[in-house]
Order: C-alpha cells, then sequence, then structure tokens
C-alpha cells in the first residue's frame, strides 16, 4: 500500500540500464555493494524506506533540504484487494494500437497492425484465431514464433487472413509485449483489422507513440533522445493541427454537442447529488430520451465514418463481362485514358488493369477484367481465374454486355458464376448492367427491358457508350446511389471522421451501451453518472477539454443552489 | 541576523524561567516535567500571567540574566519553549494537526488566539452533508476526531442521497456547537504529549538552511520546534463586514491577528485575499413554527465515526424549512445598491456554492421563492441559524428583511450576518505533503490554503500533523494520492488548480468517486493509520474483526445455495426477474432493488454482522462489476500519471513545452506527470514533451554517472597498480 518515492515501477525502467551499468563494471571489479541488493529487494524497500525511521535530527532541517522524499499512498481497498486476484490489478498502463506500415500510396502487398503494451496479447487473443487451435480459448503465444490465422470481428465474421507475430517484453521495439499482425496491405483490410483491435479494448496510439514508448522504456539510445523528442513533437504539433483543422468541420459540430449534452446530463445529476434538498426531482423520462437519442446520434456518426474511409480509399469497381463487350474501351473512356489496350480481338485483356477516377470526390479503383469465358489458352484461363477473384473482391461490379449482340446464354452463364462466387463469402456485391456499344444499336434501350426482365439481379442498368463517352454520367450516378452516398449532401464533403475520431466515437458508443444497461437494471442515479463522464471524456478528447470544473460551473450557472 | 536570534532566544529563556519562577504556582518540578501535566499547568498559571509579564519580560531581561546563575530550573524552563510541533491556531485544522501530532509522539504546542474558542463552528452548526462527509469519515479512518466529536454533539442526523448509490450516500449531522467545542477543548487538552497555549503569532523564525525553527509572538515569547502548521483561517489580517462598515476581525467579536501576513511575504510567499460569510442568527422563542414544514432526523441514526465507542443515540431535534417571500425579494431589489457587491465597495466575489440571497435574487429572477432553512444552533441556546439567508446588507435593514420570511414576523435578532475578507496563501505553494515548497518544515492547513468548511479543514489538518511529526522525527512525509481518497483529491486539486474562490469539496470534484465511498473509507486508509502508528491496538483490532466478518460473510453468500422457497418468490416479485434453482445468496443479492434486509427477513442473514458490515457486504456483491472495472481503469492512468517529477526542473528552459505551459508549471512545479496534467493550460502534447526531457534526464544523469564510477575506478586501479590479472580473479570469483 506504501510506495517509497522510487516506484517500483521506475525501479524496474532502471533495471535494464543497471544492468549494462554492471556489466561493464563486471569487467573490472565486483558491483558496487549498494546496487546489488536494489536490484534484489526493490519490493522489499517500498517498505522499509517508509518504516525505518532515520536517526532523529534534532535540526533535520538542515541536512534535508533537496528533493522531498514523499511516501505515496496509492488507492488499495482492502476489501476489494480481497476480492481481486492479482491477474486482474496487474494491467498497467494502456495498450496502443496503430497501423504501422504506410498509407495513402500504392497498396503494399503486406501492411501490419501493431498492438503495444500489457493487455497486447489478450486483445491480439481476441481478435486473432490461430490456424493450429488449442484446446482452451486463451491464446498463449510463444514469443518471437510466428503464428498464421485469420482475425474475426467481434460478430465472429473472418476479416483477413494474417500472420501474428508476438514479441513479449521486454524483446520488442517498445520493450512491452507487443503483437504485430500481418494482413493484406490494402487499406480497408489494415482499418478493419485496427478497428477490430480497438474494439477489443486496445487505444489508438498517438502520432509517434511506439517510439515514445520505446524511448520512455530505456530502449533508444540517448544520442537519439533529442531526435525523438524533436519527431515526436512535430507529430504531435501536425496531430494538433490536424485536430484543430477537423474543428471546423461538419462532425465537430456533432461531436461538441453530443458533448455538451453529456455535461448537461452530467450537470443535472450531479447538482443533484451535491444539493439534494435545494432542487426539484429530476425527470427520469426526459433523461432517458436524451440518452436515447445521443446514442443514435452517435450510431449515425459511426455511419459517417463509413463514408470517411470511402474517402480515404475508395471504391474498387470490377468491370466484368463476356470478351469483346467493351469494358476496356469503358475503363478508358471513364478514366479518360488509354489504361487498357483496345482491339477488335477477344481476349486481348489478360490481366486485371487499374485505373482511378474520381466521382463526387471520392476516388473510385476501377478494375479491367480478362473477358470471363472457358478458353483452353492457358494466360488466358488465368486471366479469367483473376477476373472472377477481383470481381468477388469488389465493392462493386458492372457486369458488361453488348448492346449489338444483346443478351445471350453466355451472359447468363457469366452471371451464375459471378453469383455463385457471391454467396461464397455471403456478401451482397452490387451490381450493375452496363449495356454497352449503345450507339451501334439505338434500339436496343427500349428493346432490352424484354431481353432480360428476368435478371432482376441487377441492382442498376445503364446504357453506355464508351466511344462516345454517353452514359457515363448516370454510370457515376448508379453507382453513387449504390454506395449510399447519394443521400450525403454537397456540404458533408467536409464530413471527415478520421480513424480516431472513430475510436472516439466507439468508446461513446460503448459508455453509452452501458449506460443504457444501467438504466434497465435500475442501478442508482450515480451509476449513470459513471459511463456519461465516460462519454464525454472520449467526446471531450477529441477537442480536449476538462470535466469536472465545467460540470460545477454548469451547476452553479444553471441552479440557484447554496446555502 | 543568526546572532540576532541568538541573543533574543538566550534574552528570551531567561525571562521565562524568571517568570516562571516568579509565577508558577504548580511547586512540584516532576509536574514540569511530565508533558501530561503541562496543560495543567498552564492552566493554572494563566491567570496570573494575564496580568503582566508579557510586557514586563523584555524589560526585566537584563534583571533576570543578572539573577540566572541563582536559578536552578534554567533547564526545565527552556525545555518548555522546545517541542518538535508548534500547531498555530485551534481551529478545525489546528485541533486535528495538533491531536494527530501529538499521538504520533512528538511533544506538540498548540497557539491559539482565544482558548475558549477552541473548534468553535462560527457558521453553519453542521458537520457532513455531500463529499464534506467522506472526508470526514477519512479523517476518523485516520483516527481522526471530527467524526468523533460530530456523533457525540449532534443534535440531527440525516442520510442524504439514500438512493442514489453508494458513493454520494452522504451523512450530515446537526451539531450543538457549544457542545462541539467543549467536546474537542476537553479532548485536546486531555491528549498526552499535546500543549496549550494563547498566543498570537507574529513571525517565523527561521534557521539557516531555509528551515523553520520555530514561532515568534506578539508579546515577544519564542517557541521553538523544527515543525510549524499554520492554521490561521479567517484570522490572518482579517476585516469583517455589515453592510458598509467594517472592522479588523478574524470573527465577529474575535480580534484579527496581525503581522503574519506582511512576515510571510517577507519570506517570499505570495499571498491574497478571500471573502465568505455567514447569515444572521435569530431568537428561536421569538419564532411561530405552527406553519413551517418540519425536517425531521432519520429515525435509524448513522455514524461519522468507525470506532463504535462513540455510537451513542441521543434525543434529536427538528429543523424548519421557510421561504423568501415577493416581500423578500422586494427589499433586496430596492436596496441594491447597499450591497458591497452590488454598491460596488467590495470586488472579492463570494463562494459560488455559498452565493448570497442578493445574489441568488438577481441572478434568478424568474425564480419567485428560495428555500431557507432554520436549524437550531444548540440544545441549551436559543440561537437559530438561517441558512441560505446570508446577505451583504446593512444591519439596519437585515431585521426588516428576516421579518418577510413566514414563520420570522416577530423574530428578534441575536447576531447580525456579516461577511469577512482574510489573508490566504495561495497553495501551489505547498507540496502534497502541505509543507511549504519555500520553508523547510513550515505547514499550511486550512483556510490558509483557501479552503472552506470544517471538514475541509480537518482533512488538511489531520494531513499536516502527520507530517509535521514525520518530519520532526526525520521520517520520510506521507501523499495521499489523489485516486486514495477525497482528501487527497481535496489537497491535490489545492496545489494544482487556480484557485479563485474559497475551495469546498463537491462529489463532482471526484472523478472515482465510486472507489471512495465512505463504508470503505476505513479499509483505504486505516492500515496506513496503523503503519505510521497513529492506529491504537483497540482499533485496529476492531478494523481487523469487522474486515474478517465481511470477507467471511461474502463467502458465505458465495457458497449457499438456495432452490425455490420464500426467498426465491419474494426476490423474483420485488426484482422483477426470475431466480433460477440452486442460486447462490449472492447473486440475488446482485439483482435489482434487492438488498440485504430480504436476506435476513427470510432468515438467510447473518445474525453476527451489524448494519454497517451488511451494507458493506452488500456494495461489495451488488457492484462489483462497475467497482473493478473502476480500479483496472485507475491502475492503467496511475502507472503513467505517478511518476515524479524533479524539484529542481527548470520547465522555461524545455523549448519543446508551449510557452503558456512553461509559465503555468513554472509556477505551480507539479509533483509528478498526473499533476502536471491538471494544471491548467498544459496540453496533452507539453505531457509528452515532458515526459521525453524526463527520460533524456535520466539517461543523462545515469551516463555522467556511470562515466564517474568508471574514472573513480580507472583512478583507483592507477592508484593501487592492481594487475589485470587480479581483477579477473576477482571477477571469477
Amino acid at each position: 500500500m506504501l510506495r517509497a518515492s522510487e516506484k517500483p515501477n521506475a525501479v524496474m525502467a532502471h533495471l535494464p540500464a543497471l544492468r549494462v551499468l554492471l556489466r561493464h563494471i563486471n569487467c573490472l571489479i565486483p558491483p558496487p555493494r549498494t546496487s546489488m541488493p536494489a536490484l534484489c529487494t526493490i519490493r522489499a524497500t517500498c517498505h522499509f524506506l517508509l518504516l525505518s525511521p532515520k536517526p532523529r535530527k534534532l535540526h533535520a532541517t538542515a541536512t534535508s533540504k533537496g528533493p522531498e522524499n514523499h511516501a505515496l499512498l496509492l488507492n488499495r481497498d482492502e476489501r476489494v484487494a480481497r476480492n481481486v486476484t492479482p491477474s486482474d490489478v496487474v494491467e498497467k498502463g494502456s495498450t496502443i494500437a496503430a497501423i504501422v506500415t504506410s498509407l495513402g500510396g500504392p497498396p503494399g502487398a503486406v501492411g501490419i497492425v501493431r498492438l503495444s503494451g500489457p493487455s497486447a496479447v489478450s486483445v491480439a487473443g481476441r481478435v486473432f484465431r490461430p490456424a493450429k487451435r488449442s484446446k482452451n480459448n486463451d491464446w498463449k503465444p510463444m514469443s518471437h514464433v510466428v503464428e498464421y490465422g485469420v482475425v474475426l470481428d467481434s460478430e465472429g465474421n473472418v476479416i483477413d487472413e494474417v500472420l501474428a507475430v508476438p514479441m513479449l517484453a521486454p524483446k520488442s521495439y517498445t520493450r512491452e509485449d507487443v503483437v504485430e499482425i500481418q494482413c493484406h496491405g490494402s487499406e480497408v483490410c489494415l482499418r478493419r483489422v485496427l478497428r477490430t483491435c480497438l474494439e477489443a479494448g486496445a487505444t489508438l496510439a498517438q502520432p509517434g507513440e511506439f517510439t515514445l514508448r520505446a524511448f520512455l522504456n530505456g530502449r533508444l539510445d540517448l544520442s537519439q533522445a533529442e531526435n525523438v523528442g524533436r519527431l515526436i513533437t512535430a507529430k504531435s504539433v501536425a496531430a494538433a493541427d490536424a485536430a484543430l483543422a477537423g474543428i471546423q468541420g461538419g462532425f465537430s459540430s456533432l461531436v461538441r454537442s453530443l458533448r455538451m449534452q453529456c455535461i448537461e446530463l452530467l450537470t443535472e445529476i450531479e447538482a443533484r447529488l451535491d444539493f439534494e434538498d435545494e432542487m426539484p426531482p429530476l425527470d427520469l423520462n426526459i433523461i432517458m430520451d436524451k440518452i436515447h437519442s445521443m446514442s443514435q446520434d452517435v450510431e449515425s456518426a459511426l455511419e459517417a465514418e463509413n463514408y470517411d474511409r470511402l474517402l480515404q480509399s475508395g471504391l474498387q469497381i470490377a468491370i466484368v463481362g463476356r470478351p469483346n463487350v467493351g469494358k476496356s474501351s469503358l475503363l478508358n473512356a471513364w478514366s479518360k485514358s488509354e489504361r487498357a489496350i483496345v482491339t477488335e480481338i477477344a481476349g486481348t485483356t489478360r490481366d486485371v488493369i487499374e485505373a482511378s477516377v474520381s466521382v463526387n470526390g471520392i476516388p473510385i479503383t476501377l478494375l479491367d477484367t480478362a473477358g470471363i469465358r472457358d478458353t483452353d489458352d492457358v494466360v488466358e484461363k488465368i486471366g479469367v481465374e483473376r477476373s472472377e477473384a477481383v470481381a468477388r473482391g469488389a465493392d462493386l461490379i458492372i457486369m458488361t454486355v453488348s448492346a449489338v449482340e444483346g443478351w445471350t446464354s453466355e451472359d447468363t452463364k457469366l452471371l451464375e458464376r459471378i453469383q455463385s462466387a457471391k454467396s461464397s463469402t455471403g456478401s451482397l456485391i452490387p451490381v450493375i448492367l452496363a449495356v454497352n456499344k449503345i450507339d451501334c444499336n439505338p434500339r436496343a434501350e427500349t428493346d432490352w427491358d424484354r431481353g432480360c426482365q428476368s435478371h432482376d439481379i441487377f441492382s442498376k442498368r445503364v446504357f453506355t457508350c464508351a466511344v462516345t463517352g454517353q452514359g457515363l454520367q448516370d454510370l457515376e450516378r448508379a453507382v453513387l446511389e449504390l454506395v449510399g452516398l447519394d443521400a450525403i449532401p454537397s456540404g458533408g464533403r467536409q464530413w471527415t471522421v478520421n480513424q480516431r475520431q472513430c475510436e472516439q466515437l466507439v468508446r461513446t458508443k460503448e459508455a453509452l451501451e452501458r449506460l443504457q444497461s444501467s438504466i434497465k437494471e435500475e442501478l442508482p442515479l450515480d451509476f449513470w453518472t459513471i459511463d456519461l463522464r465516460d462519454a464525454a471524456l472520449s467526446l471531450g478528447q477529441i477537442i480536449g477539454e476538462d470535466i469536472s470544473e465545467e460540470v460545477l460551473s454548469n451547476i452553479f450557472g444553471k441552479f440557484c443552489i447554496g446555502k | 541576523m543568526a546572532t540576532t536570534t541568538l541573543f533574543t532566544l538566550h534574552l528570551c529563556r531567561f525571562g521565562q524561567s524568571f517568570s516562571k519562577k516568579l509565577f508558577s504556582t504548580s511547586p512540584s518540578s516532576d509536574t514540569l516535567l511530565n508533558p501530561h501535566h503541562v496543560t495543567f499547568h498552564h492552566k493554572l498559571r494563566r491567570p496570573n500571567s494575564s496580568s503582566a509579564p508579557a510586557f514586563f519580560r523584555r524589560f526585566s531581561t537584563v534583571a533576570a540574566a543578572s539573577t540566572s546563575g541563582e536559578v536552578n530550573y534554567d533547564g526545565i524552563g527552556t525545555a518548555d519553549e522546545k517541542y518538535d510541533v508548534i500547531v498555530v491556531g485551534g481551529g478545525h485544522a489546528g485541533c486535528e494537526a495538533a491531536l494527530a501530532s501529538a499521538r504520533l509522539g512528538a511533544r506538540t504546542l498548540l497557539l491559539t488566539l482565544n482558548i475558549d474558542r477552541i473548534a468553535w463552528q462560527p457558521c453553519n452548526p453542521a458537520v457532513g452533508g455531500p463529499a464534506k462527509s467522506q472526508l470526514v469519515h477519512e479523517v476518523d479512518a485516520l483516527s481522526g476526531e471530527i467524526g468523533k466529536i460530530a456523533d457525540r454533539c449532534y443534535l440531527q442526523k440525516r442520510v442524504l442521497n439514500v438512493s442514489r448509490g453508494p458513493a454520494v450516500r452522504a451523512l450530515r449531522a446537526q451539531t450543538d456547537k457549544r457542545e462541539y467545542a467543549m467536546q474537542m477543548k476537553s479532548v485536546v487538552e486531555s491528549t498526552p504529549n499535546l500543549s496549550i497555549r494563547e498566543a498570537m503569532v507574529t513571525d517565523i523564525l527561521l534557521g539557516k538552511n531555509d528551515n523553520v525553527e520555530g514561532v515568534c509572538t506578539f508579546f515577544g515569547m519564542k517557541f521553538y520546534a523544527p515543525s510549524v502548521v499554520l492554521t490561521t483561517g479567517t484570522f490572518m489580517s482579517g476585516k469583517i463586514w455589515v453592510g458598509r462598515t467594517s472592522m479588523p476581525a478574524g470573527r465577529a467579536g474575535e480580534s484579527a491577528s496581525h503581522g503574519l501576513t506582511e512576515n510571510l511575504q517577507r519570506l517570499g510567499f505570495e499571498t491574497d485575499r478571500l471573502k465568505t460569510g455567514t447569515p444572521a442568527r435569530v431568537d428561536i422563542r421569538t419564532v411561530d413554527f405552527s406553519g413551517l414544514e418540519p425536517q425531521h432526523g432519520d429515525k435509524e441514526v448513522s455514524w461519522f465515526s468507525f470506532d463504535p465507542d462513540v455510537h451513542i443515540e441521543r434525543e434529536q431535534m427538528c429543523c424548519y424549512l421557510t421561504r423568501t417571500t415577493g416581500r423578500t425579494h422586494q427589499i433586496i431589489r430596492d436596496n441594491l445598491h447597499e450591497t458591497p457587491t452590488y454598491g460596488g465597495w467590495v470586488e472579492a466575489k463570494g463562494p459560488r456554492y455559498c452565493p448570497s440571497i442578493e445574489d441568488k435574487i438577481v441572478r434568478f429572477q424568474d425564480k419567485e421563492s428560495h428555500q431557507i432553512f432554520l436549524e437550531p444552533e444548540g440544545r441549551s441556546v436559543p440561537e437559530l441559524y438561517v441558512q441560505g439567508f446570508s446577505t451583504g446588507l446593512p444591519e439596519r435593514l437585515q431585521l426588516p428583511l428576516l421579518r418577510t420570511l413566514p414563520g420570522l414576523e416577530n423574530c428578534s435578532m441575536l447576531r447580525p450576518a456579516y461577511a469577512v475578507e482574510y489573508d490566504y496563501l495561495p497553495a501551489h505553494q505547498c507540496a502534497r505533503s502541505l509543507m511549504t515548497k519555500k520553508i523547510q518544515g513550515l505547514f499550511f492547513s486550512g483556510q490558509i490554503n483557501g479552503t472552506t468548511g470544517y471538514e475541509e479543514a480537518a482533512a488538511q489538518g489531520i494531513i499536516s500533523g502527520i507530517n509535521a511529526a514525520r518530519y520532526a522525527d526525520g521520517k520520510q512525509l506521507i501523499v495521499l494520492e489523489r485516486e486514495s481518497s477525497y482528501i487527497g483529491t481535496l489537497i491535490d486539486d489545492l496545489v494544482t488548480k487556480d484557485l479563485r474562490e474559497p475551495y469546498r469539496m463537491l462529489t463532482s470534484r471526484s472523478e472515482h468517486r465510486l472507489l471512495l465511498r465512505s463504508d470503505n473509507a476505513d479499509s483505504r486508509l486505516t492500515p496506513l493509520a496503523h503503519e505510521i502508528g497513529l492506529i491504537d491496538d483497540r482499533r485496529w483490532k476492531l478494523y481487523q474483526e469487522k474486515q474478517a466478518r465481511i470477507s467471511e460473510e461474502k463467502k458465505r453468500l458465495r457458497s449457499v445455495r438456495i432452490s425455490g422457497g420464500d426467498l426465491a418468490a419474494e426476490v423474483s416479485r420485488v426484482s422483477g426477474q426470475p431466480v433460477r434453482d440452486s442460486s447462490t445468496l449472492e447473486s440475488l443479492l446482485k439483482k435489482p432493488h434487492i438488498q440485504y434486509g430480504i436476506l435476513d427477513e427470510h432468515g438467510f442473514g447473518n445474525i453476527e454482522l451489524s448494519r454497517i458490515e451488511k451494507e458493506c457486504v452488500e456494495i461489495d456483491i451488488k457492484y462489483e462489476g462497475f467497482i473493478l472495472r473502476q480500479q483496472s481503469q485507475l491502475q492503467q492512468m496511475v502507472t503513467q500519471q505517478h511518476r515524479q517529477l524533479p524539484e529542481d526542473l527548470d520547465y522555461h528552459m524545455i523549448t519543446t513545452l508551449s510557452i503558456e505551459a512553461r509559465e503555468k508549471l513554472s509556477k505551480v512545479r507539479p509533483q509528478t506527470i498526473g499533476q502536471a496534467s491538471r494544471v491548467g493550460g498544459v496540453s496533452p502534447a507539453d505531457i509528452t514533451a515532458l515526459l521525453i526531457v524526463l527520460e533524456a534526464n535520466r539517461r543523462k544523469a545515469q551516463e555522467q554517472s556511470r562515466y564517474k564510477i568508471m574514472n573513480a575506478m580507472r583512478a583507483k586501479a592507477l592508484e593501487e597498480e592492481v594487475p589485470e590479472v587480479s581483477c579477473t580473479e576477482t571477477v571469477s570469483s
């Protein structure tokens, strides 16, 4: 319970350094007498320092100038301590997570999400399922042994196939337990894995926090210290700037209003706790309604996060179809480039070709694929397989047919192949039917409906002409409608919620959920404040303010209390 | 300077011994030597010494010196002047400080302006209430006195926030203010190692190393001790106001103390002024209570103290509720220019939680009426405290104003309402041990630190008393972390935040209040108190037995299972939740609205447990999930927050800090990272920068010491010319 001025932790942090020192000294003479006992009896000293009275000095003052030595009392409730097994309380310090490979450039083959902190292993254990499953659910990794497996979200759906690299303390970059999850390099993948980690209890790392921890835990040497300082300061300034920029956005006004609502509720409740007999009774129904509407606001803000992800990583659209229906021409026309080679020969496109376009500010990656058909050509066969794989992984599929040839039996077959691909992953990928080469058969527009009425699988149908560019705008509109972005007003483009804000909203959401369950279980009023405070804190971190004083001044400003 | 001090010291000693010889009525030298009887001796001597001796002493020093050769009591006389701890002020902070210090074995001297006003309650005749009651429980868990005295002298007791959660449940006691002061005085008087003396301290005596050596009084007495605790309350340059009229006074009818502020300023302390006030008292016999709403005490009385010895029930008195009327508001609005705040002759604003009636009426104009509480001040006095009715109006308007309240139409006023202005020292000049950062051995507690309230004062008093005694004894000082207690939260706020109004403890100031409940104050703090020697064996045994019973009972509730039966039926009826077969009693207690009482009613309770113990068991079980979650949140936070900051850190040199942070941190000089983060104007980025600097400094220091050791060793090796072979030998051995 009593802690000496030098906390065990701080002593622990010195240990590696001491060890280095000792190693040096060992070469010459045995270690100095004082440092050995210090090493062995860290626990004991904490107790000892306080209880051993120094020889009594009448004029103690004369000698004891200098840093005050304090015995610190940490919160330890004997009644709780008796109940709790040590493993419940040893968890010290937070566990952070972040994507450590670069984002924003062309996607790498592999990306890494890193977890660091005392509960890194348990957080990883919650999201990572090793291929070789042990009997009990706890993941007990061996340090520095790579394990293969999958990352699951909270509902148990597979997010990605990954390698987990556990590096247990102190043999890691930060000298804490570190787990690195190597996933596929696409941004979407990485963000999903990260978000799962955050939901499993990790905190999003501050810019440079891994390096900061490495430094604070004695990992980097002194010559690097100042650089680290400068680096981290620069990063936090950049982050602060970014956050400041965010304050002007549409999102932050929502956050601010959510936070204000939290503070107001806290004010209402806490005023009653401190000034019971001077206040009119609280209307619980109003409070509950407010809490309910707040959680809805958080939900919708989290949906906005989805949009944000699109803003940053964009949509993947696969263009599929029979050979020679003009897929590559469509890609070229849409991206206003000559990205794909276009010939009259069926099967010209063998590999997947990418091109970028921007629709309403959303980056879209168009994927031109080899025409799907049964073929004996080895190279083309591989191309066809790839086309199908791309179609399975895309956010949206544009199935292209030729207006000249009309709907053919091959098209039906192809559709079936796509559909079977869809059912294997379980998710429904919307499909747009693009009737191309409309210029060659202008009557097709009217004839078409009769032709393929049965195929209600298509979410949208547009008529295009890759050569004239006709119908491309319709195509864009169809895309926007399908991914649900048409509902977002034009001003909403600044509505960006980055991953950090998302994390905080997730925390807020959790807090509000707990709050609602507290209300449901009819817990006393004071318990409501715990989660309201949590919610306000999570929201506050975005803007960065303090709560207690705010609640107090609110109470004094709003209510006539005090005797 | 040093020689003068020395000189006066000698003179003083002679003077004292001389006067003692002249005026001492207690002849036995045993009594003089025995600290237990010192108080007695003072009391006996006082009537004599009040006649002349203080002035006489200075003048007579020469004579005294010339005769000193014949005096054999020299040693005895001077021994009386030397103490381990001197506490200045006998209010709620001073009493706790003196008692804690004496109980820790330090020879303690309590200096007060007026012995008859020890532990006086100049304002509210009440102890406790939300957050304040937690402080009282905590002080009691550390073996302080406030809880026991309140338990002994209550007129009425009520538990507030009964159904709002265990952490905010708060006990409030109306107290008999005269009885309270008497009881505390007799405890102080009968405590071994503790002497009392009336004196007005005007100066702090310094040693050579910025350390305190003692105090000097107005009449020229010097008392020596390595630790001095100042608890000056509202007395330091105190000035009371009624309307536009003011006079120097610490409280109505009591003179202020002068000179100390200037001396503290000379020592380099920053001082400032605060204001507070107290409402009028009316004659209870002139009030018509028939139409007023009575407020009764609880039928089942609760206690502040964990010591069952003071749990003695007594008859309770009633409080009453009245309200302001349109006429009240009219008088105030018509005479706003006569109040200090609105008339504009006093700038200092009163505390927000204690607004004057004119403030309430001006700021909340749409409120037609405000509640006013009428509280008796004692069993044997006719005074009635008019709570919620403090005012700065001149006295001639106060009675008409009181008479606008229903029930008080014909009242007579015994004491007018008044405001008091006093000097305080912004508490960032103290460390969390409450020792000042400038002067070693000097401690501040209570209103001098900018707080208000008896409970806040007592809480600081006990900490400074403990630390003053430990400091005098050469022991490490004790700091209660913010997360450990309301006391810790209070002190952390005081020394960290920039306070502009008297600080009152409120539940909303505590972030982790679920862990800082009144029911677990003992299990949080009593082990510490025992460890440092404040809790005696009897209390410790009681404590351990209680904890054992609670823990046994929790074990029992976990193991006893029921299937069906009356209890199950009742539980499912009350909670609205089904009860499964073979449910443990523990799981029943976790259901909504189920209290331990239901177990008792059906014969499943444990009759050996007291009501308080049952409550503890219930709380531990019912809110286990919440408590554990808070605990683990705290653990996570604490690792980072409790990193120590070196005292000599030059914040101005740390260019990675923002300018504002550099200034604020230089001023407050926080002791830990957590404290630094709570200083206004310090951002998370500043904290990161601070962490980096700390680590870099640590590495540099380490490098240097390593370099030194290497050098020393090299020098030694050269000196002794030890051949290299022997080195390897040493290593291998």
